[in-house]
């Protein structure tokens, strides 16, 4: 137990802002706008429809103590039938198609969809409309943000959720 | 081996890993896998090729390991009546593999298990995507999977997935339980089939070196090496030693990576997110590091064929020392708080036992069976440079448990910062990508490495344009996914996210 308390002790906050001015404006905006739009929280419902599983690794990261999406107001929930949003990775594969349907008509309205990575907004390197992969999400479900990148980073990650809900706000 | 089968012509493949080539027949091709068994050795893997074009029927392709070398064992199938035995009976890990070369390319095993794998309703069943003349958009079908029923008093089904609650790959599991004891676990995977063999055809060099890279974006430096190996062997270029030192300290760096990330996600699993947060930290100083040296997080497509793009200058690798120096320190103090933190031991220590015998039996490879008493390493077993030989200790585990897979990966840890830092401290000068050689068509290119869960094999055919006429990749947890099914027996229910987070398995990998 003291081990531990030490090591807490000797590791202190280390919750962006310090070195990245980028995130922690970021960070803020973010929980000013969930607070705005949302009331209280945005509940996140991850969908992997295929991925090579790298987009997830970065999403993984958004809840390292950095970027500390929950202080945010942020968080991933088990259940579309909880959430606000959907964070779509992958090429749609064939056989995930009927999956991702499902998990967005499970989302109560009104609903948002993040497609995170090349393989979301395009296919990426294993295409389009072949046998296997159906390619973009927004070939399955109606998509509100597309965020770049192989993988993409969580920054890029974190702007594309902030896109998102200002997206709901103006609406 | 040559001795015990001195009617077969086994040929030196070229490239680095130490690999023949033999043809053989169906009899032959069953006794060649009793002696390789016999002797220890174990199965790699197993794929097909399409042939009809060349009037040569279908092919089938073999890769064992004994102590020496690599054999890839060709066996050449009828046209009509494309069909060899069922190996599973002598390799355990087989049926998985042979289910799935039904599904892409109709080659049929005569006995074993005959089940879709790959195949759930993209395609109807009578289509074989891998074959040259399949339509290229099939109808999709309705498709029902026959699991396997368990029967008795109080046993009732629990199915799991696609969709799981987490943050996590798809994959389907039904647990027979009595109460909240697992009777039974069957896997169902496939669900991220994107074609990628299929895909990989006709692609040049350079962009199928970058599909190849995201097979499993967690192993991306061992699949990039990996291909980079095969396509070098199979183009006669031999990269620079600069350029093999860095992939090294590229491949070392991504095994760092997932350990930290695997170590805090199993912590955290048994209920302790105070490791969850510290290791989720180091993930990110090491990911960080590399932004600035690599200027990417995840430097997916730094291994090149040829050698590596990106060089790192001085000021760099002292980035890197310094970013592996503070991690190892905070290694060595997180682990003395898990090894000491009583209720973390009591749910690591004898959760999903595998045995050794069982480990062995079954063909478990990689970080999990060196859980289970394994010391087998493709870094120490070929010591491919610039691995040298036995440059590190086998880390190696006796009990099996999830404390042992997670002892592995803290002294894996460590040695992988131990590797980078000797070959940073002496890095060769010199270039740091050669150009490649004029292609050998269809000769068959092999590169392996060890990745962090285990041995990468990817294998591949050129074609006389030096485009990519087949490729076959494959992921060590083709082998461990099935010991999961009997390391979870008689664990309870809430037992298996710890467990299978112990294991960590690929499902990109495997579904290809
Ligand atoms: S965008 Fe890149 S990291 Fe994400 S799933 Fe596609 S290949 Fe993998």
């Amino acid at each position: 137990m003291w081990r531990l308390l030490q090591q807490i002790k000797k590791v202190g906050l280390v919750s962006e802002p310090k070195p990245a001015p980028d995130a922690t404006m970021l960070q803020r905006q973010l929980q000013e706008q969930v607070r705005r739009v949302f009331g209280r929280a945005l509940a996140i419902r991850q969908v992997d429809a295929g991925s090579c599983n790298g987009c997830e690794l970065e999403i993984h990261a958004l809840h390292n103590p950095y970027y500390n999406l929950e202080g945010a107001g942020i968080h991933f929930v088990a259940s579309p039938r909880h959430a606000d949003a959907l964070l779509v990775t992958g090429p749609v594969s064939r056989h995930m198609a009927e999956a991702l349907r499902r998990t967005y008509d499970a989302t109560p309205e009104p609903k948002l969809v993040i497609a995170a990575g090349d393989c979301a907004a395009c296919g990426g390197v294993f295409g389009e409309n072949t046998c296997a992969t159906i390619g973009a999400v927004a070939n399955v479900v109606p998509v509100d943000v597309v965020v770049r990148g192989c993988p993409p980073t969580p920054t890029a990650l974190l702007q594309g959720i902030l896109a998102a809900i200002s997206k709901r706000a103006s609406a | 081996m040559r001795e015990h089968f001195s009617d077969l012509n086994f040929e030196t493949l070229p490239g680095a890993l130490p690999a023949l080539r033999v043809a053989v027949t169906a009899a032959r091709l069953v006794e060649l896998c009793r002696h390789v068994r016999a002797a220890g050795g174990r199965l790699v893997t197993l794929w097909g090729e399409d042939l009809r074009r060349e009037d040569s029927g279908f092919r089938l392709c073999v890769v064992l390991e004994d102590a020496d070398d690599l054999i890839a064992a060709e066996l050449p199938l009828d046209a009509a009546n494309p069909t060899y035995p069922d190996l599973s009976e002598i390799f355990p890990s087989a049926s998985r593999m042979q289910r799935a070369t039904f599904d892409l390319l109709g080659l049929r095993t005569l006995g074993g298990d005959q089940r879709p794998w790959l195949r759930h309703g993209a395609w109807p069943a009578e289509v074989f995507p891998l074959r040259h003349d399949a339509p290229a958009l099939p109808p999709s079908v309705a498709h029902d999977y026959p699991f396997v029923r368990v029967e008795g008093e109080g046993v009732h089904e629990v199915p799991v997935g696609p969709v799981h609650a987490g943050t996590i790959e798809p994959g389907h599991f039904r647990f027979s339980v009595v109460g909240e004891k697992v009777l039974r676990l069957e896997e169902r995977f496939g669900y991220t089939h994107k074609g990628i063999e299929k895909r990989a055809e006709g692609l040049d060099i350079a962009a199928g070196a970058r599909l190849v890279a995201r097979v499993c974006g967690d192993s991306a430096a061992a699949y990039a090496w990996a291909c980079a190996m095969a396509i070098e062997a199979v183009t006669h270029t031999t990269p620079p030693p600069r350029a093999l030192v860095l992939r090294g300290v590229l491949l070392e760096r991504e095994r760092l990576a997932n350990h930290l990330g695997d170590l805090g996600g199993i912590a955290n699993d048994a209920g302790f997110a105070f490791g969850q947060l510290q290791f989720s930290r180091l993930k990110e100083d090491l990911l960080r590091a590399n932004e600035k040296v690599w200027g990417r997080r995840y430097p997916m497509d730094a291994i090149v064929p040829g050698g590596v793009c990106g060089d790192i200058d001085a000021e760099a690798a002292r980035i890197l020392i310094a970013n592996m120096d503070a991690i190892a320190a905070e290694i060595r103090a997180l682990r003395e708080i898990y090894d000491n933190h009583a209720g973390l031991q009591d749910r690591f220590m004898s959760a999903g036992t595998v045995t050794p015998e069982l480990s062995a039996r079954l063909g478990m490879v990689g970080l999990a069976a060196r859980g289970s008493g394994g010391t087998h390493d493709w870094r120490n077993a070929h010591a491919l440079a610039p691995y040298a030989p036995m440059a590190h200790a086998a880390v190696s585990h006796q009990s099996g448990d999830v404390a042992a897979r997670v002892a592995v990966r803290f002294d894996e840890a460590l040695v992988s910062i131990d590797l980078c830092r000797q070959w940073l401290a002496q890095l060769p000068a010199g270039a740091i990508c050669v150009p490649l050689g004029a292609p050998h068509a269809g000769t068959l290119g092999l590169g392996g490495v060890e990745g962090w869960r285990g041995p990468v094999l990817v294998a591949v055919r050129l074609d006389t344009g030096g485009r990519i006429a087949r490729c076959h990749p494959h992921d060590p947890s083709w082998h461990n996914w099935p010991v999961l099914e009997h390391a979870i027996m008689d664990n309870i229910v809430p037992d298996f996210p710890l467990i299978n987070k112990s294991f960590n398995l690929a499902y990109s990998g495997c579904d290809l």
